[in-house]
C-alpha cells in the first residue's frame, strides 16, 4: 500500500496545471464554474486544444492516436480539469465508440472513423434508449432489415444527449426479432444527413435542451457501418457500458462541487453570522465530504485493477450509485446553502441573455444544475439497474 | 376530537378540485410559467369569484373563513394542481398585514383583493436576512407627515403585478410597515422568473414615497403571525403537491412495463412507495398540529409550525426525489407533469425558513 504519487505522477500533475493554465480561457472556465450551457464551438474548441498536445484520446492506445495514459494518470487530469474548471470531454465518440471500433470494428472502420473521432469532423452521439426500453434495454425495437447492400431502418430512439450537434450516431438495433432478445441486436453506425432522420429536441425540467429524440423513417444505412458481426452487438453494447462507467463516480465534479458550496457557506450571512459556522449546515457538509475522501480511494482501487487487466464489475456499479448519491447530495447542500436566492429561475442566464437574474454569492445557477443532476442516478443504468447487478453478480459467485 | 372537515370547508375543496381539474391542466399551466405576466388574469378572477380569497379572511372583512384549516383546505387544492399563481403572497401576506393594520381608507384594498381586483405584494426580506423574519435593514426617514423609505427587498414574489407593495423598514429599536406605491419615484423593481413558477422581483427603494400602515416600529409580532399563517399555507401547498408526485408516481408504475412486467410487481419499488405513502400521512399530520395552533400563543404556535416544516423539509425532498427516480427520464422532462409539481416540493424549502432553519428554532423555542 502506499497512497502517495510517484514523482513521476507528480511531474504529471504539475504538466496538467501548466496545461491548463496555458490553453483553458478564462471566459470559457467561469461559463463551467457558473453552469451555463456550453455552445458547439466551446467544446469543439477545447477538443481541438487537447487534441494538438495529444491528449484527447486519454484512454486509448498510441497506435490509434490515443495519449494512452494510465488510470493514475486520467484520474490527475480528471482531478485538475475540475478544479480549474475545464469543459468535460464530450464522452460519445472518444470514451465510448472509439473503444467499440478498437476492440471489434474492422481495419478500415478504424482508419476512417477513429482520425475523425479526434480531429472533430465527426460528431458522435449515442442510440441507445427508446421510449419502450430504458432500464430493459434489451428489448429494444429500432429495427433493422437486410436490403442488398444496406440495412433499412425504423424506430426510434430518446434521451440522445447532444444529438442536435451530431452528424453520426451509433445504434443499437434489432436484426433479428424471432430469437432471444440479446442475440437479435446489431451495433450500426449512421449517417444522421441521410434522409428519414429526424431529431427532436427534449426539454428538460431545468429548461435546458440537452436531449433529443431521434427518429429513423426508412433510413437506408451502407452494410459497411455494421460494426463487428450481426446479431452481436449486445456484447459490443455491454463492453461499451463499462467503459461508459469507469468515469462514472465523478470524483473530480464532486470535488470541485464540494469547493463550490463550503465558498459558499462563508459568503451567506445565516442568524447574524456566516453559514460556514452554522453545526447543523457544517455537519451535512462534513458528512458528505467524509464519504467523498473514502469515495475516492474505492475509486482508485478501482481503476488500478482495471489498469492492471481486472475488468470493472460489481464494484463498477458500486462506484456509479455512491457517486452519483454523493454529487446529488451536494447539489442540495448548494441550494440549501443560497436560501431564498435558490428560486430564481436562471436558464435564461445563459451566454447572450441580459435577463438580470440576481446571484448575489457568485455561484450561477445552482437549483437548475440540482434539477438537472437528478439524471444521473437514471442514465447509463439507472441507480436500480446497478442495484440489481450487485446483487445479482455478488449472490451468483455464492451459488 | 374530530378530524373532519366542516361541510362548508369540505364543499370549497370539492369545488376548488373540481375547477382546477377542469381548466389547469398540464398544457395551460406550462402556457402560464412561460408567459410574461408569469400568471393568468383570467384565472385569478375566476377563482376569486369561485370565493378562493374570501376563504382565507375573516367574515366581518367580506370574507368567510380566515381560520388556520380554511387555509390549509384552499392551499392543500392550489398545491395539488401546481397553481402558480401567487394567491400566498397577495392574499394571506400582504392581504393579511393590511386586514390586520389598516385604517379606514386602506382596508378598502382588502375588499378589492377578496374580488381579484387589486394584486399586492410583500417586500420583507433582503439581501442579507435569509430567513431572519427581524432582520431588517431599510431605512425611514420621516419629513413631517412625509415618509421615504430606503433599502433593498429581496426576491420579492409578485412586486411586478402589485398595484401596492407592503414594505418593512427598521424604525428605532422595532420595524414598521408601509404602503409603497411601486410606480413611484425612487422605486426599482427588476422581475425575473422563478424556478417552480411565477415571478417575483429585486426591489430596490431610494427615498421612495411611503404611506404609514399601522403604529411605528410595533409590527413584528404581526409580521410572525403572517408568516406562521403563510407557512401554514405553504405547507398545505407542499402537500397538496406530494400527493399528487405520489398518485402520478403509483399510476406510472401501474402502467410502465420493463422486463416483461410492470413496474408494480418490483418489490423493491412497492416498498419505496409504501415510504412515500407513510411520510405523505405523516406530513398531513404534522400540517393539521400547525394549523391548529395558529391561534395558540405565539412561542407555542411557532414551536408547533417548525416541527412541521421541519419535517416537511425532509419529506418534500424525499418525495419529490424517489418521484422522479421511480419514473426515470420521463420525469426529468419539462412536459410531464411531475417536472414542475417536484419543483414546487424543494422550492418550498426555501420559503419562510427551510428544514435547518426550523430545526434550529424548534430547538430553541422547546429549551425556552
Amino acid at each position: 500500500m502506499d497512497l502517495s504519487y510517484s514523482d513521476a505522477d507528480l511531474a504529471f500533475r504539475d504538466e496538467v496545471r501548466a496545461f491548463l493554465a496555458e490553453n483553458l480561457d478564462p471566459a470559457m472556465s467561469e461559463k463551467v464554474r457558473l453552469g451555463k450551457d456550453l455552445t458547439k464551438a466551446d467544446m469543439e474548441d477545447w477538443h481541438a486544444k487537447l487534441n494538438a498536445r495529444g491528449w484527447l484520446a486519454q484512454n486509448w492506445p498510441k497506435e490509434f492516436g490515443g495519449a494512452e495514459w494510465s488510470a493514475t494518470q486520467r484520474n490527475i487530469f480528471e482531478t485538475e480539469a475540475y478544479r480549474a474548471n475545464a469543459p468535460r470531454i464530450v464522452p460519445f465518440g472518444l470514451a465510448m465508440l472509439g473503444p467499440v471500433l478498437q476492440k471489434f470494428g474492422n481495419k478500415a472502420q478504424q482508419d476512417h472513423w477513429l482520425p475523425r473521432i479526434l480531429s472533430g469532423a465527426d460528431w458522435w452521439c449515442q442510440g441507445y434508449s427508446e421510449p419502450g426500453a430504458g432500464s430493459d434495454l434489451a428489448s429494444l425495437k429500432t429495427r433493422a432489415v437486410r436490403d442488398g447492400d444496406h440495412y433499412i431502418v425504423n424506430g426510434q430512439k430518446t434521451w440522445t444527449t447532444l444529438g442536435q450537434h451530431a452528424n453520426m450516431i451509433f445504434c443499437l438495433v434489432r436484426t433479428d426479432p424471432d430469437v432471444k432478445q440479446q442475440e437479435g441486436i446489431s451495433f450500426l453506425l449512421i449517417d444522421m444527413d441521410t434522409p428519414g432522420v429526424e431529431v427532436r429536441p427534449i426539454i428538460l425540467l431545468d429548461g435546458c435542451h440537452e436531449v433529443n429524440e431521434v427518429w429513423f423513417t426508412d433510413v437506408r444505412v451502407p452494410v459497411e457501418n455494421l460494426v463487428g458481426e450481426e446479431n452481436k452487438g449486445w456484447t459490443y453494447a455491454k463492453y461499451l457500458l463499462t467503459h461508459e462507467r469507469t468515469n462514472i463516480a465523478g470524483v473530480g465534479a464532486s470535488g470541485a462541487a464540494l469547493d463550490a458550496v463550503r465558498r459558499v457557506a462563508r459568503a451567506v450571512t445565516d442568524n447574524g453570522k456566516p453559514l460556514a459556522q452554522n453545526p447543523h449546515f457544517m455537519a451535512r457538509v462534513a458528512r458528505v465530504e467524509m464519504e467523498l475522501m473514502a469515495l475516492s480511494t474505492f475509486n482508485l482501487r478501482m481503476i488500478a485493477a482495471a489498469g492492471a487487466g481486472g475488468a470493472p464489475g460489481l464494484e463498477a456499479s458500486m462506484l456509479k450509485v455512491k457517486g452519483s448519491v454523493i454529487r446529488q447530495e451536494i447539489n442540495d447542500l448548494a441550494r440549501r446553502a443560497i436560501g431564498p436566492y435558490a428560486l430564481p429561475f436562471a436558464s435564461e442566464a445563459m451566454e447572450g441573455s441580459n435577463s438580470p437574474i440576481p446571484d448575489p454569492f457568485d455561484v450561477g445557477d445552482v437549483t437548475g444544475s440540482h434539477f438537472n443532476n437528478r439524471k444521473i442516478s437514471i442514465f447509463g443504468g439507472s441507480n436500480e439497474v446497478q442495484r440489481n447487478i450487485i446483487a445479482k453478480t455478488a449472490l451468483g459467485a455464492r451459488r | 376530537m374530530n378530524f373532519d372537515l366542516t361541510e362548508e370547508r369540505q364543499m370549497l375543496s370539492d369545488t376548488l378540485r373540481r375547477y382546477l381539474a377542469d381548466k389547469y391542466d398540464t398544457k395551460t399551466r406550462n402556457e402560464i410559467l412561460t408567459s410574461e405576466a408569469g400568471f393568468s388574469a383570467e384565472i385569478w378572477s375566476q377563482m376569486a369569484d369561485l370565493g378562493v380569497i374570501g376563504a382565507l379572511f375573516t367574515e366581518d372583512l367580506g370574507g368567510f373563513g380566515g381560520g388556520g384549516f380554511d387555509i390549509a383546505v384552499v392551499f392543500e387544492e392550489l398545491g395539488r394542481a401546481g397553481v402558480v399563481e401567487p394567491f400566498l403572497d397577495c392574499a394571506v401576506l400582504a392581504g393579511g398585514l393590511i386586514d390586520d393594520l389598516a385604517n379606514a381608507e386602506q382596508m378598502e384594498m382588502v375588499s378589492g383583493l377578496i374580488w381579484g381586483q387589486v394584486q399586492l405584494a410583500f417586500a420583507h426580506g433582503e439581501p442579507q436576512s435569509r430567513y431572519d423574519i427581524a432582520d431588517v435593514q431599510t431605512q425611514v426617514a420621516t419629513a413631517g407627515d412625509e415618509v421615504a423609505l430606503t433599502g433593498r427587498k429581496a426576491v420579492v414574489v409578485n412586486a411586478e403585478a402589485a398595484d401596492q407593495l407592503v414594505v418593512s423598514a427598521k424604525e428605532g429599536d422595532g420595524v414598521s410597515l408601509f404602503l409603497v406605491n411601486p410606480m413611484a419615484n425612487g422605486v426599482t423593481v427588476q422581475g425575473y422568473p422563478l424556478i417552480s413558477g411565477g415571478r417575483a422581483a429585486e426591489v430596490t427603494l431610494e427615498n421612495a414615497p411611503a404611506t404609514r400602515l399601522g403604529a411605528a416600529g410595533a409590527a413584528l409580532p404581526v409580521i410572525e403571525t403572517m408568516m406562521a399563517r403563510a407557512t401554514v399555507a405553504q405547507m398545505a401547498e407542499c402537500l397538496g403537491a406530494m400527493s399528487t408526485a405520489v398518485d402520478l408516481t403509483q399510476d406510472y408504475l401501474i402502467t410502465r412495463q420493463q422486463f416483461g412486467r410492470p413496474l408494480a410487481t418490483f418489490q423493491a419499488l412497492q416498498h419505496r412507495l409504501a415510504d412515500m405513502l407513510t411520510e405523505l400521512e405523516l406530513a398531513r399530520s404534522a400540517l393539521i398540529n400547525a394549523a391548529g395552533h395558529l391561534e395558540a400563543d405565539p412561542m407555542e404556535r411557532d414551536r408547533q409550525i417548525s416541527a412541521a416544516k421541519s419535517l416537511f423539509g425532509r419529506v418534500g425532498r424525499l418525495i419529490a426525489e424517489e418521484s422522479i427516480q421511480m419514473h426515470g427520464g420521463i420525469a426529468m422532462t419539462q412536459e410531464y407533469e411531475l417536472a414542475h409539481i417536484a419543483k414546487r416540493i424543494v422550492m418550498a424549502d426555501h420559503r419562510f425558513g427551510d428544514e435547518d432553519w426550523h430545526l434550529e428554532r424548534f430547538i430553541a423555542l422547546s429549551a425556552a
